[in-house]
């Protein structure tokens, strides 16, 4: 019984730490064979247009709701201490360095993410992969960098333009519904948002985002068990793996980037 | 799908994450850092700088000049020693006065400069002699109720 129990835990540590050097290996394999993704571009266009063109509606209809909110929300509290001013600055400080990179990658998780690898698994299931190996074509320079590599372009591009819908949705309840002042709103928040800063932030951070995601849902999909309940299960855990990744790893950006700010 | 068509749609979706980018970088933030090749530095030194923090700006006549590059504490005098990177196009003359303000009742605080009637200006690496400490409320407030309980008491 002991016995028993003592050989689950190793075999579960052998899996795992397997699992890791696997993962790695895969990244690495990735990274080497991103020679075709830029030398056929055509194949990177082609699934930016699934992960990140498909995204956009998404995207852009959540930023601008969420920048509604806190407009809204902000000025409830901003104006119990006289500071409705400050409006602008609390949504666009707010959006730039965390709301935007992280929403937007908790979307894309779920919309590009779990599609990426329900595809390379199913692609897995049916045997294309191996048809494309007895083909003599390394199916992760033709299936997986591409998208990779899409995912990676796409997602700070998202990230700014949910930040830049959020801005414009605080604006339009901030300015036009409350009635701040729409003079104070633009220039408070240019004189507090600082470019290097903020934004630039802000992107290193989607960035990163979109290279762990997209490296998540690629590697999930293609270590996939190939039946239906294995690419299932593997598109499940790429949306609940990635979306705890982006959380975590946005805490430990912003530790290492905004700690020296005061 | 077509294969120009999905290529019009990409570059239309590049094209407006990139104008997004641009928004963000023109209307919504600033380079508020003044460039280290076209600034200057001068040292004032302060016995209590009160809440001033690195970054914060200097201000002239109510506008932005330059930054706070550095605050020391100079372990000889005691006092704190305040780097401030004033942007080049504005030169002060040598006798400036630097004072410690605050922006509305609570707001940030700030290096407020104002000139003096010197013809020699300030060159790098310079100091500002004449220098006005942070208002601390505790302070303040101390004074206030020291001179009341003088005012009462009787003589």
């Amino acid at each position: 019984m002991l016995k028993r129990s003592i050989e689950n835990l190793g075999n579960r540590t052998i899996q795992g730490v397997w699992r890791i050097g696997f993962a790695a290996r895969f990244f690495l394999a990735m990274l080497l064979h991103s020679g075709t993704a830029f030398r056929r571009f055509g194949l990177t266009v082609r699934e930016m247009y699934f992960s990140g063109v498909l995204s956009l509606i998404i995207i852009l209809v959540s930023g601008l709701f969420v920048g509604m909110v806190l407009g809204l929300q902000g000025y409830e509290t901003l104006q119990r201490f006289g500071s409705e001013s400050a409006l602008g600055t609390l949504v666009a400080l707010s959006l730039v360095r965390e709301l935007g990179p992280v929403l937007a990658g908790l979307l894309f998780a779920s919309r590009a993410g779990s599609a990426i690898t329900a595809e390379i698994g199913l692609m897995k299931a049916t045997e294309q992969l191996s048809a494309m190996e007895m083909m003599a074509v390394d199916p992760i320079a033709r299936v997986v960098a591409p998208r990779f590599w899409a995912g990676v372009i796409s997602m700070p591009l998202l990230a700014a333009l949910f930040s830049a819908m959020g801005i414009f949705g605080g604006y339009l309840v901030g300015v036009h519904l409350i009635g701040v002042d729409e003079g104070t709103f633009w220039s408070q928040m240019k004189s507090s948002v600082d470019f290097e800063q903020d934004i630039l932030n802000g992107v290193i951070k989607s960035a990163v985002f979109g290279v762990t995601i997209t490296t998540i849902a690629l590697f999930e999909g293609y270590d996939a068990p190939p039946t239906a309940e294995g690419v299932s299960g593997a598109t499940t855990r790429t949306v609940v793996t990635s979306s705890l990744a982006v959380l975590a790893l946005d805490f430990v950006l912003t530790a290492f980037m905004f700690r020296g700010l005061n | 799908m077509n294969r120009t068509v999905l290529d019009l749609w990409v570059g239309l979706f590049v094209i407006a994450g990139v104008a997004a980018l641009l928004f963000l970088a023109l209307k919504v933030g600033s380079t508020s850092a003044v460039n280290t090749s076209d600034s200057y530095e001068v040292v004032a030194r302060f016995e209590n700088i009160g809440g001033l923090k690195p970054r914060a700006p200097v201000k002239s006549a109510g506008v932005v000049v330059g930054r706070v590059a550095d605050i020391r504490f100079d372990n000889e005098t005691y006092e704190a020693a305040v780097t401030l990177r004033l942007d080049k196009r504005y030169a002060f003359p040598k006798d400036t006065i630097a004072a410690i303000m605050t922006s509305g009742l609570l707001g940030e605080q700030y290096v407020g400069l104002e000139a003096g009637g010197d013809s020699a200006k300030l060159k790098d690496k310079d100091r500002i002699l004449i220098t006005q400490d942070a208002v601390v409320l505790e302070n303040l407030i101390g004074h206030f109720l020291y001179g009341k309980a003088q005012e009462g008491a009787p003589q």
